[in-house]
């Protein structure tokens, strides 16, 4: 099962190559990867994408907590959680499906943020199934480039009923 | 007042109580060896490969129980250590390794004798540093020492710039607080509770002891449980002398090649107590058919360990002293069963399989037995020595035939199972025990990998005696030809032997030999007397082989016993 898994770690460097070395060097798979400095420019946060059977990720959660670096890791699969990624969509459609290009970003909420004479570049942010559902929609269009960012969570605030 | 980073290093080695570095100098070290040439409270021990350098600060570790050091030059002398770092990484031993580098502005650029010596060492350390500022120096030194000696040990390694060695600072020796790094030592006390009802509750119980007993100085503890819950035990490799060989409960070694009533207790318990070890495959053998019946207590200091390979049903995540301590009082306290009968049929089958298969092996008078040799170094030093090995059937027969009564007297490389770690450690060791008589058990094969420490023993005077059982062959590998390769001896006949006693007596060591039973003890007891390096080369037995056996892939009480040894039945012969 999939899972994302959410770090606190020093910002020292050195920091990515222990955690990607865990992950290879164990055999562990990762999926996707973001990081970045926190409020605190003395750690970061990294979010992590990964699967396994519940034995992989419990040794995953225990093997990051026991690098040096590492402050916290919190498995955000086992809380109530918002997860984000963005984007960025390069789209070179035919004259006639440039229109229904446009429609879809709307629909979307997306930006196109730059054009050219043959290409529009679209933003969109989401979770991973609006992301599927617009990257397929734009692939008979004619995908030219695309990048994504990794997908970052955090965890959702109860709030008292 | 302002000093050097060379001399801040030293400072800083003498405050964390250092006396003892093993090393080799070299370019970007120069700054460092000039620091601790009028030094008389830091003593550097030249040996004469930097492999050999760590595996002696290793074996200084393990005989003392302190952290080991080991300083040395960058490039080829950096990556020179990395064997011996993996050695105590997967031992769990703690360790400093020093190597110097390149002056911070050429990091990156090729220079001469430059390697990503942080880069290469990082999965097998616990942590490591490059220090970039003079300023950092004495706070990551000691960070260093904390992490090799606290929670589960392991190897640190601190990469030094030459640049660093010179620029000046104030030295200060602050507080640190890693706040990453907080270590569990008290165990939990539910869980413990739990242990303590499932142990009183069982009828057939084990304890399997590992090194982090030995690590967390918890013999006296499990010797405690063991006596008064009267539950056996049964000790891993890196687990021998945790609990005296000796004592009436001890089963010995279990796994690949322990003892045959130690794999049918195991296989046949309904409890295990699993104290300071991780399940290597060499003990578990088959996973799925490891102890098929038993509950598994495990109690370990790093929570990676458990849940790893087997499944556990009273997980205690904390120091195996502290852990013991507590369950001891708890048992004793709390749980008021008696057990007494039940245990005593309990250990009556234990002895019924003692008896039916003991440790032996078959002794003749016109060749020698290796595991003769062992028994009687085991006789004549009645256990009163440190013994470190090399890898292979040298291991095996001492782990089986010599009875190790004290934690800290067996230095053998039990994970990573490293060739040549043997004699840089026993000098290693020596030096931490200067009047204890340190022994090599060896093999024609690993002595080779590291006799260039002949030179190291000599020049220290040190008494260290090596012991090789000379087979002329890689001997485990043979065996394992023979087993399951059809006896095809692929490259493991070492043809061209050199004369050991010639090469001790050309490096100044004394060389003795012996080709027959009656010359064994002869020889041991004059290299004993003798107060200097000796080389012992008993001929033995070359078709000698390791006995019990259970083949890779197999369940742990399907073992190999020696009347086999001509035709191994044939769903023995599948190789993983």
């Amino acid at each position: 099962m999939r899972h994302t898994i959410s770090l606190l770690v020093e910002n020292k460097f050195g920091v990515l190559s222990r955690i990607a070395g865990l992950f290879s060097g164990r055999g562990y798979n990762i999926e996707s990867l973001s990081v970045g400095e926190t409020i605190d420019p003395q750690i970061s946060v990294m979010t992590i994408v990964t699967s396994g059977d519940d034995q992989i990720i419990e040794q995953i959660t225990k093997q990051l907590n026991k690098l040096i670096d590492v402050i916290k890791v919190v498995d955000m699969t086992e809380l109530d959680h918002v997860e984000r990624e963005m984007v960025l969509i390069k789209v070179a459609p035919r004259q006639e499906d440039k229109a229904e290009v446009l429609r879809l970003t709307e629909i979307f909420r997306g930006r196109v943020v730059d054009s050219g004479q043959k290409t529009y570049t679209i933003e969109v942010t989401g979770d991973e199934k609006k992301i599927e559902a617009i990257v397929e929609l734009l692939k008979p269009m004619g995908i030219k480039e695309f990048v994504r960012t990794g997908k970052i969570a955090i965890a959702r605030e109860g709030i008292k009923k | 007042m302002k000093m050097s980073g060379a001399e801040i290093l030293i400072e800083s080695l003498k405050k964390e109580g250092v006396k003892h570095i093993f090393g080799y100098p070299g370019g970007v070290v120069l700054n460092i060896f000039d620091s601790l040439y009028d030094n008389k409270e830091v003593q550097l021990i030249l040996t004469r490969h930097e492999q050999g350098a760590v595996h002696a600060a290793d074996g200084y570790a393990r005989a003392s129980g302190k952290v080991g050091v080991a300083l040395v030059t960058s490039g080829p002398g950096a990556t020179n250590t990395i064997t011996g770092i993996a050695t105590a990484s997967m031992d769990s031993i703690p360790l400093i390794v020093f190597s110097g580098q390149v002056p911070t502005m050429l990091i990156g650029n090729d220079a001469f004798q430059e390697a990503d010596i942080v880069g290469i060492s990082r999965p097998c350390t616990k942590y490591n540093y490059l220090i970039k500022d003079v300023k950092d120096l004495s706070r990551i030194v000691k960070e260093a020492f904390y992490l090799a000696r606290e929670g589960r040990p392991g190897p640190v390694l601190i990469d030094l710039p030459k640049d660093v060695t010179v620029s000046k600072a104030e030295f200060t020796w602050p507080e640190i607080d890693i706040r990453s790094y907080k270590p569990t030592y008290e165990g939990n006390k539910w869980m413990i509770t739990q242990a303590a009802h499932l142990i009183a509750k069982s009828k057939k119980a084990v304890i399997v002891a590992g090194g982090g007993v030995i690590l967390s100085g918890g013999s006296k503890d499990l010797r405690e449980l063991a006596e008064y819950a009267e539950v056996p035990v049964t000790m891993t490799l890196m687990g021998l002398g945790s609990f005296p060989g000796t004592h009436a409960l001890s089963l010995g070694m279990l796994g690949m090649h322990g003892t045959y009533y130690a794999n049918k207790a195991v296989q046949g318990a309904d409890l295990l107590i699993a104290i300071g070890m991780r399940f290597d495959d060499r003990v578990t053998g088959k996973i799925d058919a490891f102890a098929p019946e038993a509950k598994i207590i495990h109690i370990d200091i790093d929570p990676t360990s458990i849940r790893k390979n087997v499944r556990v049903d009273v997980p205690i995540v904390g120091d195996v002293k502290r852990v013991l301590t507590v369950l001891n009082k708890v048992l004793k306290e709390e749980v008021k069963e008696q057990w007494g009968e039940v245990r005593k049929a309990w250990l009556r089958q234990i002895n019924e399989w003692r008896q039916e298969r003991p440790m032996t092996y078959t002794y003749r008078d016109e060749v020698i037995k290796p595991q003769f040799v062992v028994e009687k170094i085991y006789e004549l030093t009645k256990g009163d020595a440190i013994i470190s090995t090399e890898v292979g059937q040298n291991q095996m027969w001492t782990a089986q035939f010599y009875k190790f009564d004290k934690p800290r007297t067996l230095l053998t490389s039990g994970g990573l199972g490293t060739m040549g770690y043997g004699f840089p450690a026993a000098i290693g060791a020596q030096f931490a025990h200067p009047n204890k008589l340190v022994i090599d058990i060896a093999g024609d094969g690993s002595i080779q990998m590291n006799i260039q420490e002949l030179a190291t023993a000599v020049i220290n005077n040190l008494p260290v005696k090596v012991a090789i059982l000379n087979n002329h062959y890689l001997g485990m590998v043979r065996q394992w030809q023979e087993l399951f390769f059809n006896e095809r001896y692929s490259y493991s006949h070492l043809d061209v032997v050199p004369d050991f006693v010639k090469v001790a007596e050309a490096y100044g060591a004394v060389g003795f030999r012996a080709t027959k039973p009656s010359e064994v003890e002869p020889v041991l007891k004059e290299a004993f007397k003798i107060k200097k390096t000796v080389f012992m080369d008993f001929i033995i037995d070359w078709k000698e082989k390791v006995y019990p056996m259970v083949p890779a892939g197999a369940a742990i009480d399907q073992m190999m016993f020696e009347e086999q040894k001509e035709k191994p039945e044939k769903k023995l012969k599948a190789v993983k």
